[in-house]
């Protein structure tokens, strides 16, 4: 059992816990992930690494509250204990020879953009983070992007914090003025990392994408997480759990991996419902 | 007294019942069955079906004492050469191994003795009487990792354990068990009896430390720094093969690892599972090894209204235990051999891309084969007949096609030699190009049998003891 070292509310549906996991405090690095199950009969979920403390042996994990493990996960509290915790998973996010580097976090996404970011910064590259949200209301990590990012641009859908627009508005504005990024990191939802992609393509500045598909064992073993890359026009499988999460956004079958993503989306909508229900009536 | 030349039927869940339940497809013997059963056994001097087991289980011994009713003492034997005894007596091939020597059938072409039944025999009594804990020995101050839990890490341990080693087991799930817990389904091997096999080892002293990845949270060589003597790595098949044919990312198209696993370790076949699995519709499960059978069979209990095996031989280099295809067929799985998937057909509406039926499985589109030249493998090379595609109406596919080794370890240990495949390297002593690494089962061959991988297991074992007590 794995406890629950600390919670934080970062805003109504994106919860951060911190987690007694010595073993993985001691590795993780940022873009790797962990798999959590919350009980003995619960899901094995992937969460991305937001952050880790080897001193005190915990790691920081931030998830959305998107179906009902996780409305089941956002009802743990600090003290409270998860049934299992495993990682470091995946490979963690190239950062060799990268000395300039712009990280485009959208929603949730940016949970896990923060910590690469911190990285680069860490490491003495110059980092710019573009990070956008549906309102204010869904901000998160403000202060933490700041600290570490020579320039922050917070974007808005609907403008009601910084400004108007998504991500890929101030990022065509740079690449357009000129500015010479060595590698665009971009984390969020799928939709958003495909227009990241396009809007850098002309400008042929690399393009890693952090893609979050449906896993199950998250060790190389199920084959649940494959994505499709386009190499040298040839459609090639690879699995995002053991040769990923990152991989080159250019060769992504973006597509494929969003309507892959709602394998199991009637499913998912009816257990969060119940699960939500659950906790209504207790 | 003349020796009946028919092993005894075992008895079973009508095909009817048992296609839609997850309990036990076959029921073990009764006492008084077991005991005319066992009498069948010659008890030659030369004990053929020995050697074709790949433990070395003392059968005419064990087999022996149930003529005589010592069941508890039966197990005592069969417990000295193998720690899953219940686990192997459900799915080793016995027809291929120790029956096959069996001299009842090599001179006197009658059926061997039920070699394997009895195994379960003895096993299953044993678990429902016997009530002493596992003693475990005087240590012998040495200390053992051993990578991954499953068949083949589960007997190194024991086979150390009882010798007085400290083994400690590092599994990357969040069970014990391997393949025995997320591959084979209870209605083969029931997970109660992997539990509690897995207890015993606890009893004998052995730890478990599940979500650790070795590779990832831990590292061979940090096995050493914690004071490890000697590491056996089991870590068990890879990453899933595909076909490379179009459609396999359609939603519905499933590994076998991950439709198994989905319904075995995550139990998704129970009502309201948190992990969800596509259950109903039509199915076709692609391959025809073992896997294969247990995915079909899997299908057909969550729900399936007709599931297909699409093979692209035919039934006479169907690799799967006879046992399970008969069982299979009985079921009501409809086997089409001789026929290979050319592409994996998928829903598109073109007036609606937020049609939410868009992206799933509606077929697959298969090609006849015939049997050409033999190939390499000895076996005749399936040809596709020219225009004989033909569709079935699926709404699910399962690849069974077999798995690559996965990369973790080797990727992380430095001087760990690998064959072209990504499999581990060993002697015949299981030691791999790492001093004091050993491996075995699935890891080393690929994709093979439960009883082999502990049979890689339990040579480790000896190895290993044999490198540590010297010192």
């Amino acid at each position: 059992m794995y406890k629950i070292v600390r919670k934080r509310i970062l805003n109504p549906t994106v919860t951060q816990i911190e987690v007694d996991a010595p073993l993985v405090a001691r590795k993780a690095k940022p873009g790797q992930f962990i798999i959590l199950r919350v009980d003995e009969e619960g899901e094995r979920i992937p969460l991305t690494v937001a952050g880790t403390n080897p001193e005190e042996g915990t790691v920081k994990v931030i998830f959305q509250v998107v179906g009902a493990t996780t409305e089941i996960l956002n009802h743990k509290e600090a003290g409270d204990y998860l049934q299992d915790f495993a990682g470091p998973l995946g490979v963690a996010t190239h950062t060799e020879g990268i000395k300039n580097v712009c990280v485009v976090g959208g929603g949730a996404g940016c949970a896990i953009a923060m910590p690469v970011a911190e990285e680069f910064h860490r490491l003495g590259a110059k980092v710019t983070s573009i990070i956008g949200f549906r309102n204010k209301d869904l901000l998160i990590l403000e202060d933490e992007f700041k600290a570490c990012s020579d320039q922050l641009i917070v974007m808005t859908d609907d403008g009601s914090y910084g400004r108007h627009g998504n991500v890929t508005v101030p990022l065509k504005e740079m690449l357009e003025a000129g500015e010479q990024f060595d590698m665009i990191i971009t984390i969020g939802p799928l939709i958003m990392m495909k227009f990241v992609v396009a809007a850098a393509k002309p400008f042929g500045v690399p393009v890693t994408a952090s893609m979050n598909p449906i896993m199950i064992d998250g060790t190389g073993m199920c084959g649940g997480c494959r994505i499709t890359l386009i190499q040298d026009g040839k459609r090639v499988t690879k699995f995002a759990c053991v040769d990923g999460p990152d991989f080159n956004g250019y060769e992504i079958d973006f597509d494929e991996a969003m309507s892959r993503g709602r394998m199991y989306a009637a499913y998912e909508r009816h257990a969060y419902e119940k699960a939500c229900n659950l906790f209504k009536d207790a | 007294m003349a020796v009946n030349p028919k092993k005894h039927e075992m008895p079973t869940q009508a095909p009817q019942v048992r296609a839609h339940n997850f309990q036990e497809v076959a029921l073990g013997y009764p006492v008084e069955i077991a005991v005319e059963e066992a009498k069948r056994c010659l008890n030659c001097k030369n004990k053929p079906c020995v050697n074709g087991c790949p433990v070395n289980i003392n059968i005419p011994d064990f087999i022996t004492q149930i003529k005589q009713s010592n069941f508890e003492e039966a197990y005592r034997i069969i417990n000295q050469s193998s720690s899953l005894p219940a686990v192997c007596g459900r799915v080793c091939p016995q027809e291929t191994q120790c029956e096959s020597q069996c001299t009842l059938h090599v001179r006197a072409k009658m059926d061997p003795v039920g070699i394997g039944r009895l195994e379960r025999f003895v096993a299953d009594w044993h678990n429902a009487h016997a009530n002493e804990k596992a003693q475990a020995p005087a240590p012998n101050g040495h200390k053992v990792a051993v990578v991954g839990a499953g068949p083949s890490g589960l007997t190194c341990a024991g086979d150390l354990a009882k010798k007085g080693y400290k083994v400690t087991i590092y599994e990357a799930l969040h069970t014990a068990g391997g393949v025995l817990v997320y591959g084979i389904p209870e209605f083969r091997l029931p997970k109660s009896i992997v539990a509690k096999e897995v207890d015993t080892l606890k009893e004998l002293g052995v730890d478990v430390e599940t979500n650790v990845i070795i590779g990832k949270t831990l590292t061979i060589d940090e096995l050493f720094e914690m004071g490890f003597e000697a590491v056996f790595v089991g870590s068990g098949a890879g990453l899933p093969n595909f076909m490379g044919i179009p459609g396999e990312a359609y939603k519905g198209v499933y590994s076998a690892n991950e439709f198994l696993t989905r319904s075995n370790l995550m139990k998704a076949y129970k009502d309201a599972p948190q992990t969800p699995i596509m259950k109903g519709g039509k199915v076709a499960v692609v391959g025809g090894g073992n896997v294969a059978m247990d995915a079909a069979r899997t299908a057909l209990r969550l729900g399936a209204e007709k599931v297909y095996i699409v093979y692209r031989r035919s039934m006479e280099e169907l690799p799967a235990r006879r046992e399970e295809v008969e069982h299979a067929e009985e079921e009501g799985i409809d086997f089409r051999l001789l026929c290979n998937p050319i592409e994996i057909l998928g829903y598109h509406n073109p007036d609606d891309p937020r049609d939410p039926k868009n992206g799933f499985v509606t077929g697959i589109r298969c090609v006849k084969m015939e049997l050409g030249e033999p190939d390499a493998s000895g076996r005749r090379r399936p040809v596709a007949v020219p225009g004989s595609e033909f569709d079935l109406d699926v709404d699910t596919v399962v690849m069974s096609i077999g798995t690559s080794p996965n990369p973790l370890i080797k990727s992380t240990t430095k001087g760990l030699e690998v064959n072209k495949w990504g499999g581990i390297i060993v002697n015949e002593d299981g030691l791999t190009s790492r001093e004091h690494v050993y491996a075995g089962g699935d890891a080393v061959t690929g994709a093979a049998t439960v009883i082999s991988a502990m049979g890689a297991g339990k040579v480790a074992a000896k190895a290993i003891d044999e490198a540590l007590s010297g010192k």
